[in-house]
């Protein structure tokens, strides 16, 4: 009877993951304003990670950070180590495009390109190179738009435009051209916010299923969100990395006086 | 209104004022209930059953009260999607409810058996039935008073009280036993007093229930004690013998 029980408690009991991403002592400032302050994090391989917190508390600060979009944005100063794989992703010879295909990015407003929907997925993989003949690239966008949940409704219409199509069915189409470029990891900023609930629901589930071959960092405004789709939730504050726990123990029993605070909505 | 002392404010002032309803729903069902087992063990002693008719109609009310604060924390779980301290305050809520229907439905048991008692010539074990009766008065009175302070160290104290009310119940057990073993008339009336020590003593175990559900609602974490369980009253095992021998145990 013991041995029953053991059994299917080491069942029960996923592996702890390894580390995808390790930020340590991280600083971000705009034209000398510091927007995050000594951020320590680590970001566990093929789960979900969320990341949540008021209005300007630099979530998405620190989501930027992780593929370099800050690179882009003037006056910007990153300081502080974020490794990938044990790998600097900021050290000065790194190939930074390439690290963008490695990490891909959806965002809040679902910004297909003016472009049919085949173009729009297969268009990374055009530019890195990673087709040999058309029929590599049919695949490549085939599966892509099957992994996101949206062949089915487009594989009748691809030479269609991208944009042509309904707001979740976009954001889903957004995430397939992220995925064509075969990343590691998958950034969200507010996938979900100007979508519907349904629409919100395929995304959601889209996740779980992503998050088997993908690691995935997902920044939302709903509590209610990173408690469904999340294992690891990262609660920030004015710029500090406040509480990170289990998601579980986060939304029962956070550690942090300002944690249950905004949770429970006693101030934002 | 008594507040919730471990919390601040909600930016959404309406839904403070639930919170603070709910909490003050489960200390009004636990002051009735506390009244309703102080009556029942008066009914007993004073071999009133006119009394107890009024606890066993009187038990509604401590029914309505539990309806009420289910369909307040279903609405609850609804509307307002808790988290952390909120949600715990509400599940709790939920629990200790059920716990404190069932205390008034041994309290209404324990008056129901008054009634039987009082037409019954009285019998020696029932003077042992008010001390153990004041013991689980107590405890719930203690236990009420750490759910409305939120003060874990008397949940606990309260929880450790219980292996008393248990070893009290042994000792009735025993000296019911005996009795019926010497005079066999007596065997009717002393069953149901046993009944009577058994619902107190069943009071007590849903008191450490709440004691529980006190220490998850502030700590969200278990207790990590087993449950009291003093006397060994399962496995009192009596015969004509030992009484004509005069109980060299006691």
């Amino acid at each position: 009877m013991d041995q029953v029980v053991a059994n299917s408690a080491a069942e029960e009991q996923e592996p702890a993951p390894a580390s995808k991403i390790s930020a340590q002592g991280v600083d971000v400032s705009y034209s000398g304003k510091q927007a995050l302050f000594s951020v320590d994090l680590e970001i566990p391989e093929n789960r979900v990670t969320a990341l949540i917190g008021p209005s300007g508390c630099g979530k998405s600060t620190f989501l930027r950070c992780i593929n370099r979009m800050n690179d882009v944005i003037e006056g910007c100063t990153v300081e502080g180590k974020i490794t990938m794989d044990g790998q600097d992703i900021y050290d000065p010879d790194l190939d930074v495009v390439q690290l963008r295909a490695r990490v891909g990015m959806v965002f809040q407003k679902p910004n297909p390109f003016p472009k049919s929907i085949y173009d729009n997925v297969a268009y990374g993989a055009r530019i890195h190179g990673m087709n040999e003949s058309k029929s590599d690239l049919d695949e490549i966008v085939m599966t892509s738009l099957e992994k996101a949940g949206l062949l089915e409704e487009v594989k009748d219409r691809l030479e269609e435009p991208g944009t042509g199509l309904s707001g979740g069915q976009q954001q889903r189409l957004c995430i397939a051209r992220a995925i064509a470029v075969s990343p590691e990891i998958i950034l969200m900023d507010e996938p979900c916010s100007a979508l519907d609930p349904i629409a919100t629901a395929r995304i959601e589930e889209l996740i779980e299923n992503l998050r088997e071959r993908y690691t995935i960092v997902i920044v939302t405004h709903s509590m209610q969100q990173a408690a469904r789709v999340s294992q690891r939730t990262a609660f920030f504050h004015l710029g500090n990395l406040v509480e990170v726990d289990d998601t579980e123990q986060m939304f029962t029993n956070p550690s942090d006086e300002r944690t249950q605070g905004y949770i429970t909505g006693r101030y934002g | 209104m008594a507040s919730n002392p471990q919390s601040g404010d909600h930016i959404v002032r309406s839904y403070d004022e639930e919170l603070a309803q709910l909490n003050n729903d489960i200390i009004k069902m636990g002051g009735l209930t506390e009244t309703q087992i102080a009556r029942s063990i008066e009914c007993v002693v004073k071999r009133d059953p006119d009394l107890a008719m009024q606890v066993i109609a009187d038990d509604e009310r401590v029914d309505e009260l539990n309806y009420e604060i289910d369909i307040q924390t279903t609405r609850l779980l609804a509307l307002r999607q808790p988290m952390a301290l909120d949600l715990r305050h509400i599940v709790a809520a939920l629990k200790i409810s059920a716990d404190l229907e069932r205390i008034a439905d041994y309290a209404a048991n324990i008056a129901k058996r008054a009634i039987t008692l009082s037409s019954a010539a009285p019998v020696a074990p029932v003077h042992s039935i008010p001390r153990m009766s004041r013991m689980a008065q107590q405890m719930i009175n203690d236990v009420l008073d750490a759910y409305i302070a939120r003060d874990v160290d008397k949940a606990v104290a309260v929880w450790q009280a219980d292996e008393t009310l248990d070893n009290m119940y042994t000792s009735l057990f025993r000296e019911a036993l005996t009795y019926m073993i010497e005079d066999p008339r007596s065997i009717s009336i002393c069953t149901h007093l046993l009944f009577i020590a058994k619902n107190l003593e069943r009071i007590g175990d849903h008191v450490t229930n709440i004691s529980e559900t006190i220490y998850f609602l502030v700590h969200g974490d278990r207790m990590r004690e087993s449950r009291p369980k003093g006397g060994d009253a399962n496995n009192l095992n009596l015969s004509t013998a030992d009484a004509d021998n005069g109980d060299a145990k006691e």
